[in-house]
């Protein structure tokens, strides 16, 4: 499984990126977690706003921090 | 200006059907002059009825969003109960007075009129 978290870096992002981490540990799934901060990269995926999460090339969410139930929730 | 940017704080999307017709047109040249105006940000209508998960998410996750037809055949519209995305603020151009027709030279003053329709249409949902 491959998760992407976008965002330049922001607060939120880093919110976002340690509840995905979280998220992925106590679900006890075995996923490559990227961080894309690149601009132009993040623009490619389509996404309205930052943070987004990005799960197996789908997107989850946008603009907000996901909570780790949520991520959790697309886990499975 | 000064109002739009406290109603939005820019973060408004805004989805025009662009279509074929000159209120189609009309829509479209009203969403990118509010977004060259820091009113909002045009976004590709067309992704989410692609059903694009990064659009069609997009949508949904976005707290605020005007979608802009430009007649009553509502195709915007009809992309996003397609997508399942809830309608927010919506405008149709024809109900402002504006005939619809093939004429693509769009007028300023109509430009100007949807535009400030969309203004009105936001700021009086954020009060």
């Amino acid at each position: 499984m491959e998760i992407k978290v976008l965002g330049p870096g922001c607060k939120k992002c880093e919110s976002t990126k340690k509840n995905v981490d979280d998220a992925v540990a106590e679900a006890g799934v075995t996923a490559d977690v990227i961080k894309v901060t690149d601009v132009m990269e993040i623009a490619k995926h389509g996404v309205f706003g930052t943070p987004a999460v990005v799960v197996d090339g789908e997107v989850k969410s946008v603009g907000k921090v996901p909570t780790k139930d949520e991520i959790k929730s697309w886990l499975k | 200006m000064t109002e739009d940017y406290r109603a939005t704080n820019g973060n408004m999307m805004i989805l025009a059907c662009s279509g074929g017709s000159n209120v189609g047109q009309l829509a479209n040249q009203a969403a990118i002059e509010l977004t060259q105006e820091g009113f909002g940000k045009m976004f590709c209508l067309a992704g989410i009825g692609g059903n694009l998960s990064s659009f069609v998410q997009s949508a949904k996750d976005t707290p605020r969003m005007i979608a802009i037809d430009g007649c009553d055949v509502g195709c915007a519209k009809a992309i996003l109960e397609r997508g399942e995305v809830p309608l927010k603020d919506y405008v149709v151009l024809t109900t402002l007075g504006i005939e619809k027709n093939k004429d693509f030279n769009l007028k300023d003053l109509d430009v100007q009129r949807v535009k400030d329709e969309i203004r009105r249409t936001c700021n009086s949902e954020a009060m």
